[in-house]
């Protein structure tokens, strides 16, 4: 493969609001090559050597941190791995302290998951390193979608007027968010469902886009090509957002049935890790319907692209 | 004290309906005089203010001095001398501090403090309850006495209705006003700027218009109820207006206020930064938050038909330290009295919108009234509390502008139309612009 992708803009991937079809396309097939040349086993000299990526986590996440890791050693770089979810530093210590203390070990990326929205922008307003969003409270998630786009492009060959629909918690979601950016600058229409506490009239028309929204199931997902599926997560029926985990597969719980019924081309996702009996039935899951062990593996691949392109765009800015 | 003779400027008193060129004579602290130009007043010291206006000096009935207990952001010191490099010669303090103003001795320690300020007139606010805690009400009577000017939680909401209920009792038999802080906390939740478009494009959590006006419809019901007065903070969107409106047009005995930043910034700023500080800008972050262009419409033509009676700042300042950091542990509030006037007058007079006595009028004797105060007046005889202004030329706003102890302003790099001269209070100068080099003369 020989096509050079033109480097982002910036050194930095924050978010993938703003960023051009294609700049998207662009790291997209990158990746493409990189799923090709590891399939090939092919021993090329290694791009990144010598550069150090520092996972900075502050939420736990061992399947992004670890994908990060492994797309980093494969294109030759070091890793140094900080979780501090349940580190002192996350409280005892300002966020800006701690960004100057990475600083000083001149990584060349930083991964960067955190809590709060806003997060990476702020380390990349304080460090010379490139940083990626590897998610950040509910605002983006920029790799995840891309890896997601990855998988759905080499499953029909395209984005562009593909019908997918994201269910779920769609207004805590850093993953929706990402893919809606992604999905509609590339030319994907995008329905959200799921009930109004988690899908507000508000996100109709998200970014400007004609992002539609439904509050049941089967109009939800009528007709798609893909299901995207979100985590529930049990600490928002605590919090008293929706009445149960039960009560919500009642109602939007994905089954092989319903999925007949309202979607019978679709194939079905999820950014992991799921919980079976509750947005997803085990049944389907574990068919050859579900993308979901196929995103995993399109992680490590997406990341080299991303390493990658930002290592150009770092020398380019030089 | 010697006589003071500030000549030549146009004179802007919308207590007394006066716009014209005059001349101010300040005898023993007051105004002894307000002549014609050229009647051949005489004093010991004799100010050349061609060109310049002079108004009464403005009244914040809304800042925070964060004393005792947060001097790392503020002190009465750098406070009040904030509020006089803003025109304001006087000012209500909120008592969410620490400990909380929630007694008769921390009331007059604050005015102790300042009396060794640069003399900018301090009302402290009382609180309602006890440690803000709203359940135990504190003694009114004994703090009026010892020189409460209002009371408030500001910084929360009195949440039990009952208990506000009985406070407004208290406050309407010794003819003292509440100031309002108007949220619903349960609505409010985590959320840490308006709930609409940009902060489901952010992906912060949102406040609802309602957290506030659902508090205002209960408060102003209250002040129906119990006839007591009731001034409204911070009014933020469009629907506590309508509410507000509603129950003035039943008669109910409240006013309210609006802030500079919610009648010339929105949301949207949250997202692009206040002069190029980037996303998620924490001088965008305040109680209640920026809402949307609908709203800040709908504020201005609030002001503008009554419904909404003065400006007050909200001048709330925290440390550079605090405010460094991600939006949403970053705390609630931003800098005001600095730039009010320059702020609001760019917006609104210079683009032609508002006439110069209207917008003082505002800033001015609208707040003396709401709390009931003897100030915003250059009446013979009244104290010769009065700001200087300068409405020549651009001047870009400028952190070294700042007199507070803090940084937390969104207009630092701000181009405006208009500047602060020189403030008296009593006829002492409490503050000159260190660039004025026609007011130089006041400094002492």
């Amino acid at each position: 493969m020989t096509t050079t992708a033109p480097p982002l803009s910036g050194r930095h991937l924050l978010q993938l609001e703003g960023l051009s079809a294609e700049t998207i396309t662009a790291m997209l097939d990158r990746a493409d090559a990189c799923v090709t040349a590891s399939a090939a086993a092919e021993t090329k000299p290694l791009p990144l050597s010598g550069r150090r990526l520092v996972n900075l986590f502050f939420e736990n996440s061992t399947r992004t941190r670890t994908s990060f890791e492994t797309a980093a050693r494969r294109l030759g770089a070091d890793v140094i791995n900080f979780d501090l979810a349940n580190s002192s530093v996350k409280k005892g210590e300002s966020l800006l302290d701690t960004v100057r203390t990475i600083d000083a070990m001149q990584p060349d990326f930083i991964a960067i998951r955190h809590a709060s929205a806003g997060a990476p922008a702020f380390i990349a307003a304080h460090t010379r390193a490139s940083v990626i969003n590897a998610g950040d409270g509910s605002h983006e998630h920029p790799t995840q979608a891309l890896l997601d786009a990855l998988t759905i492009r080499r499953r029909f060959g395209r984005l562009a007027g593909l019908r997918v629909s994201i269910v779920g918690d769609v207004l805590h979601s850093r993953v929706a968010r990402s893919n809606i950016w992604c999905l509609c600058t590339l030319g994907a229409s995008v329905t959200l469902a799921g009930p109004r506490a988690f899908v507000p009239e508000s996100l109709a028309g998200f970014g400007g886009h004609s992002v539609r929204v439904a509050h049941d199931l089967a109009s939800g997902i009528q007709g798609a090509d893909v299901v995207m599926l979100l985590r529930m997560q049990l600490e928002r029926m605590q919090k008293g957002l929706f009445p149960s985990l039960g009560e919500y597969h009642r109602l939007f719980g994905l089954t092989s049935e319903r999925l007949d019924a309202h979607a019978p081309k679709a194939v079905v996702m999820h950014p992991g890790p799921f919980n079976r009996g509750v947005e997803i039935s085990g049944e389907l899951a574990d068919s050859d319907r579900s993308l979901i062990l196929t995103q995993v593996a399109n992680g490590v691949p997406m990341r080299m692209a991303v390493l990658t392109v930002l290592d150009e765009a770092r020398r380019a800015g030089r | 004290m010697s006589d003071l003779l500030i000549r030549g400027a146009r004179v802007v008193d919308p207590s007394q309906g006066l716009d014209a060129q005059r001349d101010v004579l300040i005898r023993d602290g007051r105004i002894a005089a307000i002549n014609d130009s050229g009647k051949g007043d005489k004093a010991d010291r004799t100010l050349d203010a061609g060109g310049l206006v002079v108004a009464p000096g403005f009244v914040d009935v809304h800042i925070h001095l964060r004393y005792p207990g947060g001097d790392a952001s503020e002190t009465v010191e750098t406070g009040t001398l904030a509020a006089a490099a803003g025109g304001f010669t006087s000012v209500f303090c909120m008592p969410n501090t620490n400990p909380t103003t929630d007694s008769p001795l921390i009331v007059r320690s604050i005015i102790d403090r300042a009396k060794e300020a640069c003399g900018v007139r301090v009302y402290p606010v009382g609180a309602v309850t006890k440690g803000l805690s709203g359940t135990e009400l504190v003694d009114f009577a004994a703090m009026k006495a010892s020189g409460a000017g209002a009371f408030s939680d500001d910084g929360r909401p009195v949440a039990t209705t009952d208990i506000m209920r009985r406070a407004m009792e208290c406050t309407r038999e010794l003819g003292a006003v509440i100031l309002d802080h108007c949220e619903d906390l349960s609505l409010t939740g985590d959320g840490v700027m308006h709930e609409g478009p940009t902060a489901v494009r952010l992906g912060l959590a949102g406040i609802p218009r309602l957290s506030e006006a659902a508090f205002v419809m209960r408060d102003c019901a209250l002040s129906l109820l119990t006839g007591a007065r009731l001034h409204i903070c911070h009014v933020s969107n469009a629907e506590s207006v309508e509410v507000i409106r509603w129950y003035k047009s039943r008669g109910a005995p409240i006013t309210a206020e609006v802030s500079p930043h919610h009648l010339t910034l929105t949301d949207e700023v949250v997202a692009t930064g206040s002069n190029g500080r980037g996303s998620y800008d924490t001088h965008a972050k305040m109680k209640p938050p920026l809402c949307e262009e609908s709203d800040r419409l709908a504020l201005i033509a609030a002001l503008e038909d009554g419904t909404l009676d003065c400006i007050a700042t909200d001048h709330a300042p925290h440390s550079p330290a605090s405010k460094s950091t991600l939006f949403d542990e970053a705390p609630f509030g931003i800098l005001g009295m600095e730039t009010a006037f320059p702020v609001c007058y760019t917006e609104f007079v210079a683009s032609g919108r508002w006439k110069l006595p209207w917008l003082i009028e505002r800033l001015t004797i609208a707040p003396a009234r709401a709390v009931g105060i003897e100030a915003g007046t250059l009446r013979v005889g009244a104290p010769a509390d009065l700001t200087i202004l300068d409405l020549q030329g651009t001047h870009r706003f400028r952190e070294s502008d700042l007199r507070s102890k803090s940084r937390n302003c969104p207009w630092i790099g701000a181009d405006m139309k208009a500047r602060i001269g020189a403030t008296l209070v009593g006829g002492r100068t409490a503050f000159v612009h260190p660039d004025a080099a026609q007011l130089a003369p006041l400094s002492r």
